[in-house]
Parts: C-alpha cells; structure tokens; sequence
C-alpha cells in the first residue's frame, strides 16, 4: 500500500507544480520517462544476466560455502547466542556472505532461516538483540561487487562503471559500523525492554 | 583488468573442482533476466512519476525546500530524493538514481554519489519487515532506528567518499 500513496503523491505533486509554473508538456514527459525505462531496462540486461550468471558459479564452487566457514570465528564474537546453536550459525553466515558477494536472491532465505531459529531459540515474540544486530548488518548492506549499480553506470555511458568500488565498500563500513554501535547503544541504555523477558 | 581477472579466477577455481560452470552460468543468467522482467513494470511506472516531477519543476522545488537539510548531512542537494525514497522502495531508489545519473552524468560528482549511495545501502523498511513478518517477531525494538541511523551514516560517508575516493 505505501507504494500506492507515494505513486499518487508524487503525480499530485508534478500535476500542482506543472499548473502553477505554466510550463512544459507534462504529457510527453510522462511518455518520455515510460520509454526511459525500458531502454534503461534492455541496457541493464547484459550485465545483470552475466553477473547472476558469475552469482550461480560461486554458489555452486563452494566457494561461498568456503567463505561462510572463514567468517564464522568473527561472526561468532557478534552472535554470542546463536554460536551455540551450530545450525543458525551456519545460516546467518551464509546470509552474511551471499550478501558479501551480491547474491542477493540467495541471501534473503538464508536471512529469514537465521530469524526464524533465533526466534525459537528465544521463544519470545521480541527481537533479541541479535535479531537486531542481524537486520542491521542486511539494511546496511555490505557488498564487495554492487555490480547493478556498476551495471547501472556501464548503461549510462561511465567511463569506469567499477571505480566507484573503494568508495562503495569505505562507505559501507561506515554505515554497518554506525548501525552495530547504534544497536550496542540501545541494547545497554535503550530502555526498548529485553528481548528475553516476558 | 580486475574484473575479467575475477571471472576468469571464480570460473578456473570452479571448473578445477568440477563444476560445471558453463552450465552454472546460463543457470544464473536466466535468474538475472527474471529479475529484468520482474523490475521492468516497476521502472516504467517510477520513471514516468519521475519525469513528470523533473518536467513539472517539483523536483526542483523539492530540492530546493530541502538543501538546508542536505547541507546538514554534508550531501548534495540534487541527490536527496533519492536519500528520500532509498529505504522504501528498491525500484524506486534505482529509478531516481538512474535519472540522477542520466541528468548530471555518471562520472559527475552527483552520479557519483547517487551510485555510492544505491550500492552502499540497502531497502531498510522492506527488509525488516520482511526478516521479522517471516519468523513471527511482532516487537521490532530498536532495529528500525538503529539500521536507519546506519543508513543516515551511510548516505554522509558516500557524499564524502565521492569526494575523497
């Protein structure tokens, strides 16, 4: 539903601007920018397809499966609780990876799984904060190739659509570093209740 | 170089442990074309709104009205519709940020940062409703701000990553 309130929010908004400023054919605008989309979506294409493609190899070398297994230790220090429990340790590392490698379909099931244990292992329908740290650590999205933006660059005539690469990865330390602190804040001084009680 | 050097290493490591990845690949490729099919009727709707706001002059406004708040987060002011719509809706952060990066040019400063922004950042509200909705958690806590504070973080250190890097 929240989609449909921004689509009739946003056409409102262009309609009563259009009006005051007297300006523009608002029609062809609107054609212009539905046309927009497909080119943009046929140009897209290659690169998404070659890149899901490079997706599928990674998960069926093993080599995400191998990656999970280097990240476990550190993870493990992050998810205190969940380390005991070898099986949803073993999904929320496989969530952590396949969003590290831009595998995004395979990332969200795996994700979901983590919960789902962390949920029956809590019992509670509170987030634990390790469901927190969880969710953090998804919205902040940590990426080692954002290969649709790159994809999205390439399509618009970047000279370099992969340059933006250290900037991508700085930034998304920063932001999954700011949320952890954030959720470690919150757990100790939030006053949001324990995930456990009740 | 890196990145053919990338394909070729990923596709010799899979086939030395004898995958098939030729195979793998066109698996994959068809899941990549599923996913054009599912974005395009949501690209065509929002870059239509889109347009219809750059033609109106609402963008304009828009942004206008909102550069105070984007000189406090240190961004570019042309860049805050998109900080605006990031954590609601993928399609829709992919179509402004395509119309950013059409309209000022990819390699620009703006293009830049919109590109940053989109890569380093996720859907928060799909996200979390979607994690939680799933595994029967009805108190969310503190995941929302805490996860939308790390995308405030993210959309500053991208304006200065942009700069900078």
């Amino acid at each position: 539903m929240a989609m449909s309130w921004i689509w009739v929010c946003m056409l409102a908004l262009s309609l009563f601007c259009g009006l005051l400023n007297g300006s523009a054919d608002l029609g062809a605008a609107a054609m212009e920018g539905a046309g927009k989309a497909v080119t943009l979506c046929v140009s897209l294409t290659g690169s998404l397809c070659l890149w899901s493609g490079f997706g599928a190899v990674l998960e069926r070398s093993g080599l995400q499966a191998g990656l999970a297994r280097i990240l476990s230790p550190v993870l493990g220090r992050l998810y205190p609780t969940a380390r005991r429990n070898p099986k949803t340790m073993s999904v929320l590392c496989g969530n952590v990876t396949a969003n590290l490698l831009g595998l995004g379909s395979a990332a969200t099931p795996l994700g979901v799984e983590a919960v789902r244990r962390m949920q029956a292992l809590s019992g509670s329908t509170a987030a634990t904060d390790e469901m927190c740290k969880l969710v953090v650590m998804n919205t902040a999205s940590i990426q080692l190739l954002p290969t649709t933006v790159a994809a999205l660059r390439g399509s618009l005539g970047s000279a370099a659509p992969f340059d933006i690469l250290p900037a991508v990865w700085v930034t998304s330390l920063f932001s999954v570093g700011a949320g952890l602190l954030a959720a470690a804040f919150f757990q100790r001084f939030g006053g949001l209740g324990d995930g456990r009680s009740k | 170089m890196l990145i053919p050097g990338l394909l070729l290493g990923v596709s010799a490591l899979a086939l030395g442990r004898r995958v098939d990845v030729y195979d793998a690949l066109l698996e994959g490729g068809k899941r990549g074309l599923e996913l054009v099919k599912t974005i395009l009727p949501a690209l065509v709707m929002l870059l239509t709104a889109v347009e219809l706001l750059r033609a109106s002059g609402a963008l304009e406004a828009l942004t206008r009205l909102l550069a105070p708040a984007a000189a406090w987060l240190g961004i570019p002011p042309e860049t805050l519709p998109l900080v605006l719509v990031r954590p609601l809706s993928g399609s829709a952060a992919l179509a402004v940020g395509a119309d950013l990066m059409a309209a000022h040019g990819p390699d620009s400063l703006v293009g830049r940062t919109a590109a940053i922004m989109l890569g380093s950042t996720e859907t928060t509200f799909y996200t979390i409703s979607v994690y939680f909705a799933a595994a029967g958690v009805k108190r969310t806590r503190y995941a929302i701000p805490a996860a939308l504070i790390a995308d405030l973080t993210g959309f500053a250190a991208a304006a200065l990553t942009a700069r900078l890097l």
